[in-house]
Order: structure tokens, then C-alpha cells, then sequence
């Protein structure tokens, strides 16, 4: 990148800046047209110079065009205007000229704007390609929110300096010289006494800017360390929490904020200091004007219209002298900023570009093998971790690697997935060094997976194919408005530099999964289903389809097949007999697993009914409930409740674990009933207050008979509840309606989660293993309707939230080794990928991937770096390290037979 | 059947018999009513045992599994409590219990129970008493046994 921010913006608008001076320089014609005018209209028609006699006229628009070299070339006689008619004729050219004038600062302040916006979209899209090409090292010193705060925000004032970086000084330099020529002529002294003057602004403003400019350089920078801290804190905020250092975090946060605040208030300071002189010497000179030309005038030796004239041409000098500086001040601002931004992104050992040309088609490349040769491998500190190994890793050898003391088998695997630069020595992959060749070989023959998960927000589908997306695979149809739209989008991108890929045609290449016998995208759906369950993961995405929720209008089919599926569980259940372990909801029956209040709203409703419910809280719940007569029953049902409860639970501690039971209850509600109860006495429920009878009766609601066994339910009430259903339904306003899905076992209910939709009931209460026996009916019928993969999908489409915070740390490994899987390689490199997950499940998942991996036909190398050194028995080939140098490097059998540090290890 | 009968069942097991209807309340609400078809299994040997049934009705039978096969120990009917031992100590369960006949069962978890015993001090003693008593029965058995043995 050019030095100069205004060298860089030279080198890439010439043209446009060259064209948007040009039409700068058309538009002073009018300009100075217009400055000339209101002399004429004054001395002309107002004063009467020329109409001394009543019919006097004087010609109109009659014009020459001289050129400085060639002369006259054309002159117009113009028309023969009386005074009243000149003067109409000469106002309505004024106005034309007010018209074209503003016409043409339109058309410039668009073009500018225009060239500023692709200006900026090229400085942050070449901004934001560094970042892609910095080498590895550079990396870990740099904070994501600083680089974030550079590119959005430190780069923006370029682009609104762009159009005026050559056009400003330009144009207003014109305006100033225009206007200033313009005094001049008109009187020599009056124009000197504003030369000086603007010498005067132009040469002091400036210099006590330079303070503004250094000010604002360190703004900049504690700016920037304010969004890196931001980020940081973001990123750090469980371990904040966990080490009691969130005030010393806000000490930290509050004295930036005050550090800012003072360089600030010190540029608010500067800046109407300078900001003050400014406008005193600019009207300093109209000072000069007034007495001076007031003299001159008065001695007769200028007229009237003249000093009008002077005064109203200076009118417009100080503002584009005014521009002018501040445009120096912003060249200055811009320039320091552009500096700044520039260091942090200008590296000698960016990655090449070529490195990263894009190919849609995996190059033909014989790496038959990979091989590190004398590598040495230094950490940040300076320690050499790899001591000068060399190894030759063929194709189709699986290869156990693992460490005794130090850790040169993870720095080798590192440098084997280029996540380091060696200090020296090299990696070939086949006959070439490994950083010499496009990310477009070593990125796809070598797939390499560490402990150090990374995702990206979005979907756990979009996580696991990320691996897949090398180019642009199938381009995406455009059609009438689209296609337009797209070939815009091309010829912008094309203008500010920017490759012009489409992010919206499909990028996911099913060529290179892992399974591919068809040549189709099922290799794609069959790889990814492969890896999930490879690493067992499956469980878990059926889970997160379990317990999604649905938009029922945007999936159609989906919620047909749930609907169908809760049918085919339902009849199967029933066909065999165990009818027992699930109780449906039907229109007609009083369903006795299910609360009170479900059973009366016999409906799915958004929030739980709790308190805080838009439903319990509304008057026209209980005014419903008064009306279909069930308010007295349920305050008397509520009050034997509370009474019980009161029973139960009065004396216990708030954090005693029987207040699991009932999670509707806390030790505050306990008092507060008793409170009811005692003051209530031996009267009649009637005395309760409206807020009590409302407390009493949402106990009613969270009642269920089989689980809390009071005996308070009798079967008339259940029969009044059933019977009042409708009625209650109907009694509600529609709002509080709407809150409510009801139950329909022919329709989905958007309110509930797949697992409620397909259950469609409560499972007993009593029968202790009912929930596993319908898990296993459940998966069994799904197998068989193909509803399965459908809950698959579903699954794949969870949000695993910003860098995958969304799973638990187990499953964010296990999604990372999957991403790999999917992916056909030559060579995988497995750094510890599974670090303190238990035994059991490390062995099972190293020997699935190890039988998984071998089936395919491109015989690929496998190197796992072992942190239990046991598995090593799953390989062919076992390299042992010590202190960074390889001390064994045999089969399994051979190193387990030789009395050394492997053997030692593993017995 | 209600809380309140669960209540009076509990209070003749000689466990609770001094615990106050109070407390006796609230271990039997803290308690799940459980069911079972004749065959289905309580719990099986071997598992992590973390709760105790009081058998409300019908019969579970207590199996011992062997390597050779399965020997009965015996036949709990109502009012008996079967894996209780695993509320008072850890370990996996020492034998296997089968419901007989459709049973009604009270399942009362080990950290209630413990809860409840921390809050009754008496309860301790009487349970330690329970405890012993049984321990001098399967003492006797085995005595019985082994003079079997030696005629």
C-alpha cells in the first residue's frame, strides 16, 4: 500500500478525479457569472446607468466567447431590452444561473460521493485480504476487535475524503481565486486589504491545527484499545465472573473512557479556539471593507455598486477559504489515520496471493507423501519445540505420534496443518514445500484438526460442510430483476477492486466428501450423516430437533410428516399394547397426567403458565373463569392445596431440595399462603382478597392428581372442567386467545417443540420406565417412516451461536473432527483433537475414524497425535518424541517389543 | 391411593414408626408413586442403587443372579420395603428385584430420605435399631446355614 494516502487515491480515481475536475472547472463559469450579476442588475435597471431617457434600451445576452489564445470566435448582438424589462430579464438570469450552479454541485457532490464509497470498499476489502495473508505469528498478537474497529471505522473518513482530495482544493481554490480576482479588480486596495488577511488565516490556522491533528492520532489509537478491551472482555467474561475481577475490569474500562474523554475535550478545546480567530479575522476584513471602501466611496473614487459589489464577492471568499483549510486539515487527519492503519497491515511475509488463488477443480497433484526435512519449530517465546526432525510419512500409513516430556509431536502435527511456520527446515508435500503451494492443494489434500475448535455463527450444518467450500461450485440462477441486480453487483465489485465470487451460488463441492460413490450431492448428505455418527454426535442433533420449535407456515411438509409421525407412535403404542404409557390429549376427556390448567385451556400456550403469564395476569381470565362457574370451585380446590403444601413444606429452609417437587412453589409462597390461610380462619373462601383468590387459584392450576396424590379432584369438577372448555375459550378476548394453540391431534402446534408435537399426550406419571420405553417405540417407528433423517435435518439446522457457544465444549470437538471427516483427503492430521474426553469414548471414536478413514479408495494417510498413549495399539506406526526430537519411529509390534520410553509408557 | 393412606401405610413400617405425621408427609409427597406389570424390574444387580420401594400392593420377589442361574431369597408383599440398604451407603445393588403381580410402589430417594433423617435426629436411632435387628436375623440365617452345612 502507497505511503500516501493521497498517492493511493491518485493511483486508483485518476480518471474519475481527472473528469471531476473538469466538470469543477466547467461549473466556475457560472459561478463567476453569477458573482457578476447582481452588480449589473443594481448599477444597470435599479440605478438606471444606460436608461437615462424613458425608452432607452440596452442590448441583452449579447455575448463574445474570447479565448485566451485564439481570440474572439464568436459574438451575439443580444436583444434590445427596455429598463423594467432588463431588469426582469437580468433577475430571471440570475435565477438561471442560481439553478445551473446548484445543478452542477449536485452532479459533483454525487460523484464524489460516489467514487469516496468504492474508494472505501476497496481500502477495507484490501484491509480485510491482509488479514487473510497474515502469517501465522502476527496472528496471535493482534486483537479481532482492533482490526474490527480499523476496517469499519478508522478507514470511513477516507472514503468522505476521496472526492474531495483533488476536486476540493480545486474547486474552492478556484471559488477563493475567483472571488479574490474578483475584489481586485473591483479596487486594489480593498482586495489587498483581503489578500492579507487570507494570508494571514492560511498560514496561522493551519499551524494551531497541527495540536488537533496529533490529538486526534491519539484518539485513534485509545479508541482502538478501548474496542480491543470491549472485545476482550466479551470473549473473557466467564473467567471475569469466575476470579471476581469484574471491577477490576470496569477500573480498567472507566480509565480509558477517561482518557478519551480528555484528549476529547481537549480537541473540543483546539478546535473552537481555532474555530474562534477564524471567524474573528474573517470578519475582521468586512471591518476593513466598511471603512476603507466607506472612504474610497465617499471620496468618490469608487461607487456604490462597487463597494456592494466587494463586500458581497467577499461574502463568498471566506467560506471556501474557510473549506480550504478545514480541506487541509481533514488531508492531514486522513493522511495520519492512513498511517496508522497502514503499519498495522504492512508486513514483509504476507502470505503471497497466489497462495490463495481460487480453484474451483482440485489440481492433479502427486503428493505421495509428506515429509518433514531438518524441521526446527520455535514457540513465541523463543524455545525450540522441534529440535531438527525429519520424517516421511507414505500414503495409506496410519501413524500414532505422541510425546513423552515437551511437546514436538503437536508442534510437528501444527506445522503439518501450517498452523506454524517453521524456524527452519521445510514441509514437502510430495516434491514442494507445503507454504509454496496454493491453499488450493495443501488446504484440501492435508485436512488437520486440533483441540482449538473455531465455528463460525451460523447453523451446525453450515459448520460441519465449512470445510467443503473452496470456490464457487454451481453458480446461482438470476432471473429479470436478480440477473440486473447481479451483473451490478459484478460491475461494482469489479470498479472497487473486489473479486466478484457470488457468495449466493452454492459453494459446498460434493466432489470431494469423504464417501463418494454417486457423484451427486447424497455423497454430501451420506459423508456428513458418516461423520456424525462416527464421532457420535447423532444423538445430540436429534435432541436439538427434539426440542426446536417449528414455523409451521414455512415448513409445509415438515409438519405434515410430524403430525403423521405422532399418528404412526400413537397407533403403534397402541397395537402393542402398551396404551398405558402415554395418556393423549382428547377433546372430550379429563386428561389426569396433565395440570389443571392444561386440561382447562386444553391448548399449548407460548409461556409457561406461571405468574408472570399474560394470561393468569389479564382480569378476563378469572372473569371467564366466574363465568363458566368454575372460580369457587377452583379458590376451594386451591385452598385444601395450599393448606396441604402449607403442611408439607412450612419450617424448611428455602434451598431445601423438596422444593424440586414442586416447581411452582418457593419458600416466600409457602409463607405467603399461610399467611391466607391464618388470616382467612374458619370463614368462607368468599373473604379472600381479588390478588389471594388469584394466588389460590393458580395452585388449582399447577395441580396434577396422580403426581401430587391430595385427593382434591374430584370427578364432577373434572367433568365441569372438560365441559367448560369451549365455553372458557370463548369467554376470553381474542388477544388472550391467541396466546393459546389448541389441542388438534390432526393439526401442529407451533407453539410446542417437536418432541410435545410428536408425543402429543403426558407420558404416565407412575410407570417408571416409560420414557425409555417410548424413546425406543419412538426411534423405532421414525427409522421405519424415514421420519429419522427428517428430524436429522432439522437438527443440522440448530444456531450454534457466535464461535459455537451455543454446545457444550465435548460436542464442539466432536463437530470439529466430524468437519474434517467430511472431507475426501490424502493426508489427516488429528492434533489431540479429543483432549479430556473420557477413555471409553476416545477409543471408540479413534478406532471408528481409523476403519471409517480406511474404507475409502484414496488410501489416506492418518497421523493422530495420541494424549492416551494406549490407543497407540489402534496404529500401524508409532513415533515417539523426547524434548523435540523423534526417538522412536517403528511399527506398533516392533517399538512394543524394543525396551525403550514407548514401551515404558505403555506397560 | 392418596398421600394421606401412603402417610398411615408408612407410619407401620418399623423405619418411620416414630417420625411425626409432619415429616412422614413430606417423605411421602418428596416420593414418586411407581407401577409395575408383573415381569417389569424394580432394579437389577448390580446397578447403581439410588432409591428404595415401600410396596403399596401386590408382590415383588428378591433374586440373587449367579453365575449358575438365579436363586429367590424371598417374596415381599405389602407393607415391606425392598432396597432400602443402598439409602443408607453406596454401592451397586446386591440383588434384583421383580414385580409378581401388578404392583404399587412408593419410590423414596436416597437424598429425601437422607434429608429427612438430618432433620430427625431420633429417626436415626430408630433406623440404626431397624438396621441392626436385620442384621442379627441374617446372622442367625447364616449360623443356620453353615451348622447345615457342617451335619
Amino acid at each position: 500500500m502507497e505511503k500516501n494516502l493521497l498517492r493511493y487515491i491518485w493511483n486508483h480515481t485518476r480518471p474519475q478525479q481527472i473528469w471531476v475536475l473538469i466538470v469543477v472547472l466547467v461549473s466556475m463559469i457560472p459561478y463567476f457569472l453569477s458573482l457578476d450579476l447582481p452588480k449589473q442588475i443594481i448599477n444597470g435597471p435599479i440605478q438606471g446607468a444606460g436608461f437615462e431617457t424613458p425608452n432607452a434600451t440596452q442590448p441583452f445576452m449579447e455575448f463574445e466567447i474570447n479565448l485566451p489564445l485564439l481570440g474572439s470566435i464568436y459574438t451575439f448582438e443580444g436583444f434590445q431590452l427596455g429598463r423594467m424589462q432588463t431588469l426582469v430579464a437580468l433577475s430571471g438570469g440570475f435565477l438561471s444561473l442560481v439553478i445551473i450552479n446548484n445543478f452542477f454541485k449536485y452532479y459533483i457532490n454525487t460523484y464524489k460521493g460516489r467514487l469516496g464509497e468504492r474508494l472505501l470498499r476497496r481500502i477495507r476489502f484490501e484491509l480485510f485480504d491482509r488479514v487473510l495473508r497474515f502469517p501465522p505469528r502476527r496472528i496471535k498478537n493482534i486483537h479481532g476487535a482492533e482490526i474490527a474497529s480499523m476496517i469499519k471505522d478508522e478507514v470511513e473518513p477516507f472514503g468522505g475524503f476521496t472526492g474531495d482530495a483533488f476536486v476540493q482544493p480545486a474547486m474552492l481554490g478556484g471559488q477563493a481565486v475567483a472571488a479574490m480576482l474578483f475584489i481586485l479588480l473591483q479596487s486594489f486596495w480593498l482586495g489587498l486589504v483581503a489578500a492579507v488577511m487570507v494570508l494571514v488565516q492560511v498560514i496561522v490556522i493551519p499551524r494551531m491545527r497541527r495540536r488537533l491533528i496529533e490529538l486526534g492520532r491519539q484518539r485513534q489509537i485509545t479508541a482502538r484499545h478501548l474496542a480491543g478491551k470491549v472485545g476482550e472482555v466479551v470473549e473473557g467474561i466467564g473467567t471475569i465472573h469466575a476470579y471476581d475481577t469484574s471491577n477490576y475490569e470496569r477500573a480498567d474500562v472507566a480509565n480509558r473512557l477517561g482518557q478519551i474523554f480528555k484528549i476529547r475535550y481537549d480537541i473540543y478545546q483546539w478546535k473552537f479556539l481555532v474555530k474562534f480567530l477564524n471567524n474573528f479575522l474573517a470578519q475582521l476584513t468586512p471591518f476593513f471593507f466598511y471603512l476603507i471602501g466607506g472612504y474610497f466611496a465617499l471620496r468618490g473614487s469608487l461607487d456604490v455598486g462597487q463597494l456592494v459589489a466587494v463586500i458581497n464577492a467577499y461574502k463568498d471568499l471566506p467560506s471556501p477559504l474557510k473549506e480550504l483549510i478545514d480541506w487541509d486539515q481533514a488531508r492531514q487527519d486522513v493522511q495520519v489515520k492512513y498511517e496508522q492503519v497502514r503499519d498495522y497491515f504492512e508486513f514483509d511475509d504476507l502470505i503471497d496471493p497466489a497462495t490463495h488463488a481460487i480453484a474451483s477443480v482440485g489440481q492433479p497433484y502427486s503428493g505421495e507423501q509428506l515429509a518433514a526435512i531438518n524441521l526446527v519449530i520455535e514457540d513465541e517465546g523463543g524455545v525450540r519445540v522441534l529440535n531438527g526432525a525429519s520424517i516421511r510419512l507414505a500414503r495409506g500409513e496410519s501413524v500414532a505420534m505422541a510425546d513423552n516430556i515437551g511437546r514436538g509431536a503437536e508442534a510437528l502435527a501444527e506445522a503439518f496443518g501450517r498452523q506454524v511456520w517453521p524456524t527452519s527446515g521445510k514441509i514437502c508435500l510430495g516434491d514442494h514445500d507445503i507454504l509454496e503451494l496454493p491453499e488450493s492443494i495443501a488446504g484440501r489434500r492435508v485436512s488437520y484438526v486440533s483441540a482449538d475448535t473455531y465455528f463460525f455463527h451460523g447453523s451446525l450444518k453450515d459448520n460441519l460442510l465449512y470445510g467443503l467450500k473452496h470456490a464457487p461450485v454451481e453458480p446461482a440462477q438470476y432471473e429479470g430483476d436478480a440477473a440486473n441486480q447481479r451483473r451490478w453487483e459484478i460491475r461494482e465489485a469489479q470498479m472497487a477492486s473486489n473479486p466478484d465470487f457470488d457468495v449466493r451460488a452454492s459453494w459446498v463441492d460434493h466432489r470431494t466428501t469423504s464417501i463418494s460413490d454417486n457423484g451427486d450431492k447424497s455423497d454430501i448428505k451420506n459423508s456428513l450423516l458418516a461423520a456424525l455418527d462416527k464421532v457420535q454426535l447423532t444423538d445430540d442433533i436429534l435432541q436439538f430437533a427434539l426440542h426446536s420449535t417449528l414455523d409451521a407456515q414455512s415448513n409445509p411438509q415438515l409438519v405434515a410428516d410430524v403430525v403423521a409421525m405422532r399418528h404412526a407412535l400413537h397407533n403403534e403404542i397402541r397395537s402393542t399394547g402398551r396404551s398405558g404409557l402415554i395418556v393423549p390429549f382428547e377433546p372430550q376427556v379429563y386428561n389426569k397426567e396433565a395440570t389443571v390448567g392444561e386440561n382447562l385451556l386444553f391448548g399449548k400456550t407460548l409461556q409457561p403458565l406461571d405468574k408472570t403469564s399474560a394470561l393468569l395476569d389479564s382480569d378476563h381470565f378469572y372473569t371467564a373463569l366466574a363465568k363458566v362457574g368454575l372460580l369457587r370451585a377452583f379458590v376451594d380446590t386451591g385452598l385444601t392445596i395450599a393448606g396441604n403444601m402449607v403442611e408439607i413444606f412450612s419450617g424448611l429452609p428455602p434451598d431445601h431440595p423438596f422444593f424440586n417437587q414442586v416447581p411452582f412453589l418457593t419458600a416466600d409462597d409457602i409463607v405467603y399462603y399461610q399467611q391466607i390461610l391464618q388470616k382467612l380462619g374458619t370463614r368462607r373462601s368468599h373473604a379472600l382478597s381479588a390478588e389471594e383468590e388469584r394466588a389460590v387459584v393458580r395452585l388449582t392450576l399447577e395441580y396434577i392428581e396422580p403426581r401430587y396424590r391430595l385427593g382434591v379432584l374430584h370427578d364432577d369438577l373434572r367433568e365441569k372442567i372438560v365441559g367448560a372448555r369451549e365455553i372458557f375459550f370463548a369467554e376470553l378476548p381474542a388477544h388472550l386467545r391467541g396466546l393459546i394453540e389448541h389441542y388438534d391431534p390432526d393439526a401442529y402446534m407451533s407453539y410446542a417443540t417437536l418432541q410435545e408435537n410428536i408425543l402429543f399426550g403426558k407420558i404416565a406419571n407412575r410407570n417408571a420406565d416409560a420414557p425409555s420405553e417410548i424413546r425406543n417405540i419412538a426411534a423405532r417407528v421414525s427409522r421405519e417412516r424415514g421420519f429419522y433423517h427428517q428430524l436429522l435435518r432439522v437438527g443440522l439446522e440448530f444456531d450454534i451461536g457466535a464461535g459455537g457457544r451455543r454446545l457444550t465444549l465435548v460436542q464442539r470437538q466432536k463437530l470439529n473432527l466430524a468437519r474434517a471427516l467430511i472431507r475426501r483427503s490424502d493426508f489427516y492430521i488429528f492434533n489431540k483433537p479429543l483432549p479430556g474426553q473420557e477413555r471409553r469414548l476416545q477409543e471408540e471414536i479413534v478406532s471408528d475414524v481409523l476403519t471409517y478413514l480406511r474404507q475409502q479408495e484414496n488410501n489416506p494417510t492418518i497421523v493422530w497425535v495420541l494424549s492416551n498413549i494406549s490407543l497407540s495399539k489402534l496404529f500401524e506406526r508409532v513415533v515417539m518424541f523426547d524434548n523435540g526430537e523423534i526417538v522412536e519411529d517403528g511399527l506398533y509390534e516392533t517399538l512394543r517389543e524394543e525396551s525403550g520410553i514407548f514401551k515404558a509408557l505403555v506397560a | 391411593m392418596l398421600l394421606c393412606e401412603e402417610v398411615q401405610l408408612l407410619k407401620k413400617l418399623p423405619y418411620f414408626a416414630d417420625l411425626d405425621g409432619c415429616k412422614l408427609k413430606l417423605l411421602a409427597f418428596a416420593s414418586e408413586r411407581v407401577s409395575y406389570e408383573p415381569g417389569q424390574k424394580l432394579f437389577k444387580q448390580g446397578d447403581g442403587g439410588d432409591s428404595a420401594y415401600v410396596i403399596l400392593s401386590g408382590t415383588v420377589e428378591t433374586v440373587l443372579e449367579t453365575p449358575t442361574g438365579q436363586t429367590k431369597i424371598r417374596e415381599n408383599g405389602v407393607n415391606s420395603v425392598v432396597g432400602e440398604i443402598c439409602l443408607l451407603c453406596e454401592g451397586e445393588r446386591t440383588n434384583t428385584a421383580k414385580a409378581l403381580t401388578h404392583v404399587e410402589a412408593l419410590k423414596i430417594n436416597k437424598d429425601c430420605f437422607s434429608r429427612i433423617i438430618h432433620d430427625s435426629p431420633n429417626m436415626t436411632m430408630r433406623v440404626t435399631r431397624t438396621l441392626a435387628e436385620r442384621l442379627r436375623h441374617t446372622a442367625d440365617e447364616l449360623d443356620t446355614v453353615k451348622a447345615h452345612q457342617f451335619v
